[in-house]
Protein backbone atom coordinates (compact mmCIF):
# COMPACT_ATOMS: atom_id res chain seq x y z
CA UNK A 1 0.00 0.00 0.00
CA UNK A 2 0.97 3.27 -0.57
CA UNK A 3 0.79 6.06 2.05
CA UNK A 4 -2.43 7.07 1.33
CA UNK A 5 -3.71 3.81 1.82
CA UNK A 6 -2.26 3.06 4.41
CA UNK A 7 -3.96 6.35 5.99
CA UNK A 8 -7.39 5.60 4.94
CA UNK A 9 -6.93 1.73 5.36
CA UNK A 10 -6.27 2.74 9.35
CA UNK A 11 -9.11 5.34 9.43
CA UNK A 12 -11.30 2.97 7.34
CA UNK A 13 -10.80 0.20 9.35
CA UNK A 14 -11.66 2.15 12.64
CA UNK A 15 -14.60 4.02 11.53
CA UNK A 16 -16.43 0.68 10.45
CA UNK A 17 -15.61 -1.32 13.62
CA UNK A 18 -16.78 1.68 15.92
CA UNK A 19 -20.02 2.63 13.69
CA UNK A 20 -20.61 -1.86 14.51
CA UNK A 21 -20.15 -1.94 17.68
CA UNK A 22 -22.15 0.98 18.50
CA UNK A 23 -24.76 -0.56 15.86
CA UNK A 24 -24.23 -3.93 17.38
CA UNK A 25 -24.84 -2.79 21.37
CA UNK A 26 -27.84 -0.75 20.35
CA UNK A 27 -29.87 -3.45 18.59
CA UNK A 28 -29.07 -6.20 21.18
CA UNK A 29 -30.24 -3.76 24.10
CA UNK A 30 -33.56 -2.99 22.27
CA UNK A 31 -34.24 -6.27 21.44
CA UNK A 32 -32.79 -7.50 24.60
CA UNK A 33 -30.50 -10.39 23.03
CA UNK A 34 -27.05 -10.59 24.00
CA UNK A 35 -26.73 -13.37 21.46
CA UNK A 36 -27.50 -10.57 18.75
CA UNK A 37 -25.03 -8.09 19.79
CA UNK A 38 -22.33 -10.46 19.69
CA UNK A 39 -23.33 -11.94 15.85
CA UNK A 40 -23.69 -8.15 14.66
CA UNK A 41 -20.03 -7.36 16.28
CA UNK A 42 -18.68 -10.74 14.82
CA UNK A 43 -20.11 -9.75 11.45
CA UNK A 44 -18.86 -6.11 11.61
CA UNK A 45 -14.84 -7.48 12.31
CA UNK A 46 -15.48 -9.83 9.36
CA UNK A 47 -16.62 -7.51 7.01
CA UNK A 48 -14.01 -4.66 8.21
CA UNK A 49 -11.33 -7.26 7.80
CA UNK A 50 -11.82 -7.58 4.56
CA UNK A 51 -12.36 -4.43 3.29
CA UNK A 52 -9.38 -2.67 5.06
CA UNK A 53 -6.59 -6.00 5.48
CA UNK A 54 -6.26 -7.42 2.20
CA UNK A 55 -3.78 -5.21 -0.28
CA UNK A 56 -6.99 -3.92 -2.58
CA UNK A 57 -5.96 -1.94 -5.24
CA UNK A 58 -7.65 1.26 -4.35
CA UNK A 59 -5.32 1.70 -1.56
CA UNK A 60 -2.62 1.93 -4.46
CA UNK A 61 -3.81 4.99 -6.43
CA UNK A 62 -0.94 7.42 -5.43
CA UNK A 63 2.18 5.58 -6.22
CA UNK A 64 5.11 6.46 -4.52
CA UNK A 65 7.65 8.48 -6.26
CA UNK A 66 11.08 7.25 -6.40
CA UNK A 67 14.01 9.04 -7.84
CA UNK A 68 14.66 8.98 -11.14
CA UNK A 69 17.78 6.54 -11.72
CA UNK A 70 20.12 9.64 -13.42
CA UNK A 71 19.29 12.24 -10.94
CA UNK A 72 20.45 9.72 -8.93
CA UNK A 73 23.83 9.33 -10.49
CA UNK A 74 24.26 13.03 -10.46
CA UNK A 75 24.33 12.72 -6.10
CA UNK A 76 27.15 10.06 -6.30
CA UNK A 77 27.67 8.78 -2.56
CA UNK A 78 30.80 9.66 -0.82
CA UNK A 79 33.73 7.29 -1.27
CA UNK A 80 35.13 6.70 1.82
CA UNK A 81 39.08 8.18 3.12
CA UNK A 82 41.91 6.36 1.36
CA UNK A 83 44.53 6.33 4.39
CA UNK A 84 48.08 6.81 3.15
CA UNK A 85 51.05 9.85 2.29
CA UNK A 86 48.45 12.79 1.65
CA UNK A 87 48.65 14.12 -1.93
CA UNK A 88 46.66 16.75 -3.52
CA UNK A 89 45.24 14.38 -5.88
CA UNK A 90 41.51 15.30 -7.33
CA UNK A 91 39.21 13.17 -6.94
CA UNK A 92 36.54 12.60 -8.57
CA UNK B 1 -0.49 -0.40 8.34
CA UNK B 2 2.52 -1.40 6.12
CA UNK B 3 1.90 -4.57 5.82
CA UNK B 4 -0.84 -7.68 5.86
CA UNK B 5 0.36 -9.03 9.35
CA UNK B 6 0.49 -5.40 10.82
CA UNK B 7 -2.90 -4.44 9.34
CA UNK B 8 -4.29 -8.11 10.83
CA UNK B 9 -2.95 -7.23 14.07
CA UNK B 10 -4.37 -3.50 14.17
CA UNK B 11 -7.37 -4.62 13.90
CA UNK B 12 -7.96 -7.68 16.14
CA UNK B 13 -6.45 -5.28 18.61
CA UNK B 14 -8.81 -2.58 18.34
CA UNK B 15 -12.11 -5.09 18.12
CA UNK B 16 -11.68 -6.74 21.19
CA UNK B 17 -10.58 -3.12 23.11
CA UNK B 18 -14.34 -2.48 21.41
CA UNK B 19 -15.86 -5.83 22.83
CA UNK B 20 -14.09 -5.33 26.02
CA UNK B 21 -15.99 -1.63 26.21
CA UNK B 22 -19.42 -3.13 24.78
CA UNK B 23 -18.91 -5.74 28.08
CA UNK B 24 -18.35 -3.05 30.36
CA UNK B 25 -21.37 -0.92 29.54
CA UNK B 26 -23.69 -4.06 28.95
CA UNK B 27 -22.53 -4.42 32.96
CA UNK B 28 -23.59 -0.91 33.60
CA UNK B 29 -26.61 -1.14 32.24
CA UNK B 30 -27.76 -3.74 34.47
CA UNK B 31 -27.63 -1.20 36.94
CA UNK B 32 -30.74 0.74 35.93
CA UNK B 33 -32.71 -2.83 36.06
CA UNK B 34 -36.10 -1.73 38.95
CA UNK B 35 -36.84 -4.56 40.85
CA UNK B 36 -39.46 -6.15 42.08
CA UNK B 37 -39.26 -10.14 43.69
CA UNK B 38 -41.86 -11.70 45.41
CA UNK B 39 -41.24 -14.93 47.55
CA UNK B 40 -43.48 -16.75 50.12
CA UNK B 41 -42.46 -19.80 51.88
CA UNK B 42 -44.69 -22.22 54.20
CA UNK B 43 -43.71 -24.76 56.16
CA UNK B 44 -45.91 -27.56 55.56
CA UNK B 45 -44.80 -30.02 58.06
CA UNK B 46 -42.26 -30.73 60.67
CA UNK B 47 -41.43 -34.52 59.46
CA UNK B 48 -39.39 -35.43 62.29
CA UNK B 49 -37.36 -33.69 65.32
CA UNK B 50 -34.86 -35.69 66.73
CA UNK B 51 -31.77 -35.27 68.99
CA UNK B 52 -28.70 -37.10 67.80
CA UNK B 53 -26.32 -38.74 69.54
CA UNK B 54 -23.94 -36.71 69.05
CA UNK B 55 -25.85 -34.21 71.03
CA UNK B 56 -26.91 -31.94 67.86
CA UNK B 57 -30.45 -31.86 67.00
CA UNK B 58 -31.80 -32.29 63.83
CA UNK B 59 -35.24 -31.68 61.60
CA UNK B 60 -36.67 -32.59 58.68
CA UNK B 61 -39.05 -29.71 57.35
CA UNK B 62 -41.78 -29.85 54.39
CA UNK B 63 -41.80 -26.93 52.15
CA UNK B 64 -44.18 -24.95 49.85
CA UNK B 65 -41.68 -22.52 48.26
CA UNK B 66 -43.10 -19.86 45.48
CA UNK B 67 -41.73 -16.99 44.41
CA UNK B 68 -41.74 -14.38 41.34
CA UNK B 69 -38.35 -13.42 40.19
CA UNK B 70 -38.76 -12.76 36.58
CA UNK B 71 -38.19 -8.76 37.24
CA UNK B 72 -34.41 -9.92 38.34
CA UNK B 73 -33.42 -10.65 34.65
CA UNK B 74 -31.97 -8.71 31.81
CA UNK B 75 -30.63 -9.33 28.66
CA UNK B 76 -27.54 -9.30 30.17
CA UNK B 77 -28.39 -12.36 32.74
CA UNK B 78 -27.13 -15.83 31.96
CA UNK B 79 -28.67 -17.47 35.50
CA UNK B 80 -29.81 -16.83 39.04
CA UNK B 81 -29.11 -18.72 41.24
CA UNK B 82 -31.18 -18.48 44.50
CA UNK B 83 -30.48 -20.19 48.01
CA UNK B 84 -33.48 -21.14 50.96
CA UNK B 85 -31.73 -20.16 54.45
CA UNK B 86 -32.77 -20.80 57.96
CA UNK B 87 -31.41 -18.12 60.74
CA UNK B 88 -31.61 -18.50 64.24
CA UNK B 89 -29.71 -17.46 67.13
CA UNK B 90 -28.05 -19.50 70.07
CA UNK B 91 -26.68 -18.68 73.41
CA UNK B 92 -23.48 -20.09 71.47
CA UNK B 93 -23.72 -18.48 67.83
CA UNK B 94 -25.09 -15.13 67.83
CA UNK B 95 -26.44 -15.87 64.34
CA UNK B 96 -26.61 -19.19 62.33
CA UNK B 97 -27.50 -19.62 58.66
CA UNK B 98 -28.01 -22.80 57.40
CA UNK B 99 -28.93 -23.42 53.90
CA UNK B 100 -31.99 -25.86 53.47
CA UNK B 101 -32.98 -25.84 49.39
CA UNK B 102 -31.05 -24.43 46.16
CA UNK B 103 -31.91 -23.87 43.12
CA UNK B 104 -30.59 -22.85 39.24
CA UNK B 105 -33.24 -20.36 37.27
CA UNK B 106 -31.86 -20.88 33.54
CA UNK B 107 -34.04 -18.29 32.12
CA UNK B 108 -37.06 -15.77 32.81
CA UNK B 109 -39.41 -18.45 31.70
CA UNK B 110 -38.33 -20.13 34.79
CA UNK B 111 -38.65 -17.56 37.13
CA UNK B 112 -41.67 -17.86 38.57
CA UNK B 113 -42.22 -21.19 40.09
CA UNK B 114 -44.12 -22.94 43.14
CA UNK B 115 -42.06 -26.27 44.45
CA UNK B 116 -43.23 -28.62 47.44
CA UNK B 117 -39.91 -29.90 48.74
CA UNK B 118 -37.90 -31.80 51.60
CA UNK B 119 -34.83 -29.34 52.73
CA UNK B 120 -32.68 -30.84 50.31
CA UNK B 121 -29.29 -30.16 52.80
CA UNK B 122 -29.94 -31.31 56.59
CA UNK B 123 -30.68 -28.77 59.29
CA UNK B 124 -28.76 -29.75 61.76
CA UNK B 125 -28.02 -26.99 64.96
CA UNK B 126 -24.28 -27.15 66.73
CA UNK B 127 -25.96 -27.97 69.75
CA UNK B 128 -29.41 -28.88 71.18
CA UNK B 129 -31.19 -25.48 70.84
CA UNK B 130 -33.73 -26.23 68.01
CA UNK B 131 -37.04 -26.99 70.67
CA UNK B 132 -39.04 -23.82 70.31
CA UNK B 133 -36.84 -21.83 68.40
CA UNK B 134 -38.16 -19.13 66.49
CA UNK B 135 -36.29 -18.72 62.76
CA UNK B 136 -36.56 -16.60 59.87
CA UNK B 137 -36.66 -18.50 56.58
CA UNK B 138 -34.33 -15.89 54.12
CA UNK B 139 -34.47 -16.52 50.06
CA UNK B 140 -31.01 -15.63 48.48
CA UNK B 141 -30.26 -14.75 45.20
CA UNK B 142 -27.53 -14.13 43.10
CA UNK B 143 -28.24 -12.99 39.63
CA UNK B 144 -25.33 -14.04 37.59
CA UNK B 145 -24.22 -12.14 34.28
CA UNK B 146 -23.17 -12.58 31.14
CA UNK B 147 -20.36 -10.34 31.51
CA UNK B 148 -19.83 -8.39 34.38
CA UNK B 149 -20.79 -7.57 38.15
CA UNK B 150 -22.75 -9.94 39.82
CA UNK B 151 -25.55 -9.03 42.42
CA UNK B 152 -27.10 -10.77 45.09
CA UNK B 153 -29.96 -9.32 47.36
CA UNK B 154 -32.24 -11.32 49.57
CA UNK B 155 -36.00 -11.96 51.44
CA UNK B 156 -36.03 -12.17 55.31
CA UNK B 157 -39.35 -14.23 56.16
CA UNK B 158 -39.93 -14.11 59.77
CA UNK B 159 -42.68 -16.15 62.34
CA UNK B 160 -41.36 -19.60 61.68
CA UNK B 161 -41.24 -21.86 65.31
CA UNK B 162 -39.61 -25.09 66.04
CA UNK B 163 -42.23 -27.33 68.15
CA UNK B 164 -41.56 -27.51 71.67
CA UNK B 165 -40.57 -31.45 71.99
CA UNK B 166 -39.37 -33.73 69.68
CA UNK B 167 -41.70 -35.80 67.62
Amino acid sequence: MDWQGQKLAEHLMQLLLVCFAVVAFITGYMLGSFQMMMLIYAAGVVLTSLLTVPNWPFFNRQALKWLDPSEAEKHPKPQPAISGPKKKTAKK
Amino acid sequence: MHSFGQRANVLLTFAITLLALMCAIASVSDNFNSLSPHAHVQVVNINWFQKKSSGDDEVSLSLNISANLESLFTWNTKQVFVFLAAEYGTPKNALNQISLWDGIIPSREHAKFWIHAYNKYRFIDQGSNLRGKEFNLTLHWHVMPKTGKMFADKIVMSGYRLPQAYR
